[in-house]
């Protein structure tokens, strides 16, 4: 059964310097911006994080970057209109980049926590983004070798869990969660909603408690246009 | 094979941006499951008739994406790829990542329009990185949709602004996929790419003729 721990500080503790660790999220939708807070505020340095981008704005994911706690990001789009602190820290050469085609970033995710040592893809077969890796004719068709992506942990975004760590997500807010939680070692999921064990259909689970170690519930934030109706 | 222009269907103005969407949006065959990428090809959403029964994947993980969400509608865990807010329609489904790449490079989807820098005479599509040193290199699912998608349509303005033919023998560009484009869309004219090579189905505004003069690889009339 996973912890029920009672605040993002308290979730994200256990994560030590020099981690890789995968955070959820495309975009804000799906990103645990109070864990990634609490891991700001944790201290922890020389993380190597995976996720699609390389944070928006100033919050979440882009102020760890702007603190320089993160020595190397793996993802598949850096660059945004908003990623001015991603851009300052590479163009100072203090953060390596891995670029990863999307989808084989979330192939090599999957193949982490489904126990596979790597698989072939036509995905960036002759392209610069193959260049040095091992390459086969599979009927036909030119295919790139690509490896799993493991982490010692995972910090994901869920709408609901119940008590046996059974999360359901929200909309495109799933994106990465589901792969990610089993593809860590441990894996910190951030909910909205905590019910009971049998509180959710078997139906309609998403990502089985066996995936999940740690839950917190945060709370989600009123919709700010709801100030504005009279 | 023929290339004499009167062989080609032909309007008399080039196309706008609008009417370039409306043509893609006309020839995606009914029921089709397609992607549109970033940019340009996202204009051809709103030329699609609903008889068309026609299915948007949005990569970040859903089938029957439907219109921009306006006011009240506007959710952040409801985007697109672009990372605008959308809207689901009814049949709408949502799935994670790696689940909306495999059915990208399953084979599943019909059809993803996306924009270009150059393409070449044999499919290949540039469209990710210019190569400038200084650039910060991004590629997002740019890749996994040229090698996936069963048919791959390109739309873009034919010339750069420099004037060079943006439809080349050989990409100078850095390649987002190799042989992948079927057809390209531009604001002259509709090129069939395959076996017979680079076929011209309909010119706007100019001529085969005309365009052979600019365009650096062979052009032949496409039949029927």
């Amino acid at each position: 059964m996973p912890i029920i721990a009672s605040s993002a500080a308290e979730a994200v503790a256990g994560i030590g310097d020099n981690s890789t660790v995968l955070i959820g999220g495309f975009g804000n939708a799906g990103q645990p911006m109070e864990l990634i807070d609490a891991l700001l505020d944790g201290g922890a340095t020389g993380l190597t994080v995976v996720n699609n981008n390389a944070g928006q704005g100033d919050a979440g994911l882009a102020l760890l970057i702007k603190e320089r706690r993160v020595r190397r990001i793996i993802c598949s789009f850096p660059r945004q209109s908003d990623s001015w602190h991603f851009d300052a820290a590479y163009r100072a050469g203090e953060i390596e980049l891995e670029l990863v085609p999307q989808g084989n970033l979330a192939e090599r995710i999957r193949a982490a926590g489904a126990g596979i040592g790597g698989f072939f893809t036509p995905t960036s077969f002759g392209t610069m983004l193959a260049e040095g890796k091992e390459t086969r004719v599979i009927d036909g068709r030119g295919h790139v070798y690509e490896t799993p992506i493991h982490a010692d942990f995972a910090l994901i975004k869920a709408l609901t869990a119940d008590r046996a760590g059974n999360l359901i997500y929200r909309k495109t807010a799933r994106n990465f969660g589901p792969i990610m939680a089993a593809a860590a070692k441990a894996s910190i999921v951030q909910v909205s909603n905590i019910v009971d064990t049998g509180g959710l259909d078997p139906e309609v689970v998403v990502t089985p408690g066996i995936y999940v170690n740690t839950i917190v519930r945060i709370p989600a934030a009123a919709p700010e246009r709801e100030e504005a109706r009279p | 094979m023929n290339t004499q222009a009167a062989d080609v269907a032909h309007s008399a103005t080039r196309l706008g941006r609008e009417e370039l969407a409306a043509l893609v949006a006309s020839d995606i065959k009914a029921g089709s499951f397609v992607n549109l990428g970033i940019g340009q090809p996202t204009l051809v959403s709103n030329y699609l008739r609903p008889e068309q029964a026609v299915t948007l994947h949005t990569e970040n993980g859903m089938l029957g994406m439907g219109p921009e969400a306006q006011g009240d509608d506007i959710d952040q865990d409801l985007i697109n790829a672009g990372k605008i807010p959308v809207t689901e329609l009814p049949g709408a489904s949502y799935f994670h990542h790696a689940d909306s790449f495999a059915m990208m490079r399953g084979g599943h989807l019909d059809v993803c329009v996306l924009g270009a820098f150059q393409v070449s005479a044999g499919g290949d599509l540039a469209n990710w990185h210019t190569g400038a040193p200084d650039a910060i290199p991004a590629v997002g699912g740019a890749m996994d949709l040229a090698t996936g998608a069963k048919e791959v349509y390109v739309m873009m303005s034919l010339f750069a602004k420099d004037g060079s033919a943006k439809l080349v023998q050989a990409c100078s560009y850095p390649l987002t996929g190799v042989g992948c484009v079927t057809r390209v869309y531009t604001n002259e004219a509709v090129f069939l790419l395959g076996a017979e090579g680079v076929q011209v189905r309909k010119t706007f505004g100019t001529t085969l003729a005309e365009l052979q003069d600019r365009v650096p690889v062979p052009l032949t009339a496409a039949l029927g």
